[in-house]
């Protein structure tokens, strides 16, 4: 299954500066320890892959980068701000946008509305701005829609502009939700499973849009169970299973460590 | 798009600039009540429809800022036209005080919550609150508004004064929708986690709908006792709440046009059937649960288009 070149692979020395930081992670939901203490490093301009069987805690990682949980303990850095107790919003304006594993578009709005919230904490216009007209708002607002519009057009969505989010096919609702998190204009873009539920067609072309968001500087960090889109667009793996970090490290080694073949791989042969 | 719809729209309207001229006064003053609870629908629809906070105590908001113009008019003279921004402010800002602890609960909680501070309000208002509110008598005695040195006094003057607001108000929030400010309340609806995942303070957008849209509730409480010179609890009970509620719903929440059309179905049909009064509310029952059936999403729902192909051809070609 690797008869296709990672394209990652020729540029081993970029200048290994952490963006984001986690340093002994740990968050219990009752009984349950779902992240255990935790940590690794996101170097800026890199794609690293977060992989594990179901339940290995994955999303729980994501949702405390973003704010949506607290930790227990432990410590998430981002550029060097400490992003403990932060509100998501707050997270957001500092530079990490996301997506979800169950996509979450605002259903019954347009594609381009959705993207617009993407562009909203960018914006100052309120609610006398709006009411009166002021040529500031109006011209504030035409900014934002010219960036979500060049987003779309970048995701490959332009077209479908003025349709409703909920009448997009699959495929197009994953690169709308990275749309919308790239109006957001990020250091860090966080993709929870973004090929999930993609047919080969669509996960070869995700593949290449990932690279194309790398091309601009904006590091990435995803999950995702295609063991092929993880092989080629990352050049780190942290692997994890039952809460705890079994391996990181280059695609290849973790593939080849034993622990992770007996938790992940092992019952994967694919791979 | 729909060409018939801007045609309907403008007939409508020149329908309704001219019913002075052919209603009688009973008839005028219909459609100033009908106007009055468009008004606060059209306030409450930001709550409701825009931002999806289920709120059953709009009547409390209105409460306010009634008993603020009275108090303002009466006590100290200050002409109860000017009172409407004060009675906008005090209902806005009483909004933000009991939303701030319980905005965050979801849907239904918000919703036994809401119909509580209404019920507050009401029996606050009844036990005569800081000696200033006249038990349950009320107060009387507002004086009649005067624009522009005409004393407004008839039901055909008042008509032109309140669909004058609803008509501004229309004009603002249609703006509104339009903006910013106006999308965040949707993302709010449509899903807060992701809203706030793509960088929207959601908490600060739950308040701001509250605020805003109680402010509109307040300065129609002013127009309301300009227009009634005597204002009691009795005015602004559970049952106010409940028909708001209804109209926003009814209409489609989120859409202008949907919830004004609703306000005259759900307020002048009545009155066109006043003989038949004891069945009237059998009807309206029947008809509700017809609707929610059939057509839950509401008389005309909210459109998600906003921008027409021309415009973003001539921004961004």
């Amino acid at each position: 299954m690797m008869e296709a070149p990672p394209i990652v692979s020729g540029q081993p020395n970029t200048v290994s500066i952490p963006l984001l930081v986690i340093q002994e992670l740990t968050k219990t939901f009752g009984g349950l320890t779902a992240v255990n203490a935790v940590s690794f490093a996101v170097e800026k301009g890199s794609v690293v892959g977060l992989i594990g069987p179901n339940g290995a805690g994955k999303t729980t990682v994501f949702n405390l980068i973003t704010g949506n949980y607290r930790p227990d303990r432990g410590r998430i850095e981002f550029g060097g701000t400490p992003l403990a107790g932060l509100r998501t919003h707050r997270i957001i304006a500092l530079g990490i946008a996301r997506t979800f594993q169950n996509i979450r578009l605002f259903q019954r709005l347009t594609v381009l509305e959705n993207v617009l919230a993407g562009c909203h904490y960018r914006m100052r216009g309120g609610i006398l701005a709006a009411m009166l007209r002021l040529p500031s708002q109006r011209r504030e607002e035409n900014d934002g829609m010219g960036r979500a519009l060049k987003e779309l057009e970048f995701v490959g969505l332009r077209q479908q502009a003025l349709a409703l989010a909920k009448n997009l096919a699959y495929g197009d609702q994953r690169r709308l939700e990275i749309a919308r998190a790239l109006a957001t204009q990020p250091r860090l873009l966080v993709l929870d499973e973004p090929a999930g539920g993609m047919n080969e067609q669509e996960t070869e072309a995700l593949i290449g849009l990932i690279a194309r968001i790398r091309e601009r500087g904006i590091t990435i960090l995803l999950i995702e169970h295609d063991m092929r889109l993880v092989m080629r667009a990352c050049e780190k793996l942290v692997v994890l299973e039952n809460g705890g970090k079994i391996a990181e490290g280059a695609p290849e080694q973790v593939r080849r460590d034993p622990k992770v073949i007996e938790a992940y791989l092992g019952a994967d042969d694919e791979a | 798009m729909n060409h018939g719809k801007p045609f309907a729209i403008v007939l409508a309207a020149a329908l309704l600039a001219t019913a002075p001229l052919f209603l009688n006064a009973y008839q005028v003053d219909v459609l100033n009540s009908i106007g009055l609870y468009g008004l606060l629908a059209l306030g409450l629809n930001l709550i409701l429809g825009e931002a999806g906070l289920f709120n059953m105590g709009h009547a409390a908001f209105y409460a306010v800022g009634a008993y603020t113009a009275a108090m303002l008019n009466t006590r100290y003279q200050i002409p109860i036209l000017w009172t409407l921004p004060l009675s906008g402010l005090a209902a806005g800002l009483f909004a933000l005080a009991v939303a701030r602890p319980v905005v965050h609960l979801r849907g239904d909680y918000l919703l036994i919550v809401t119909i509580g501070v209404g019920e507050i309000v009401r029996i606050a208002l009844v036990n005569d609150i800081f000696g200033m509110t006249g038990g349950a008598n009320g107060i009387f005695g507002i004086s009649r508004p005067q624009l522009f040195g005409i004393v407004i006094r008839r039901p055909q003057e008042f008509f032109y004064l309140i669909w004058g607001c609803v008509a501004l108000t229309i004009v603002l929030f249609l703006r509104l929708k339009q903006s910013r400010f106006g999308r965040a309340l949707n993302y709010l609806r449509e899903d807060e986690v992701a809203a706030e995942g793509s960088g929207i303070n959601t908490a600060y957008y739950k308040l701001a709908a509250f605020g805003l849209g109680a402010a509109w509730a307040g300065m129609t409480g002013a127009l309301f006792a300009a227009k009634m010179t005597i204002i009691s609890p009795e005015s602004f009970n559970f049952w106010e709440s409940v028909v708001l509620f209804m109209i926003v719903i009814l209409g489609g929440a989120g859409n202008i046009a949907g919830v004004l059309l609703a306000a005259f179905l759900v307020i002048g049909l009545p009155e066109l059937f006043r003989e038949f009064a004891s069945a009237r509310m059998l009807v309206f029952g029947l008809v509700m649960i017809v609707m929610m059936v059939f057509r839950p999403q509401g008389l005309l729902p909210a459109g998600g288009r906003r921008f027409s192909l021309a415009t973003l051809a001539r921004g961004h070609g």
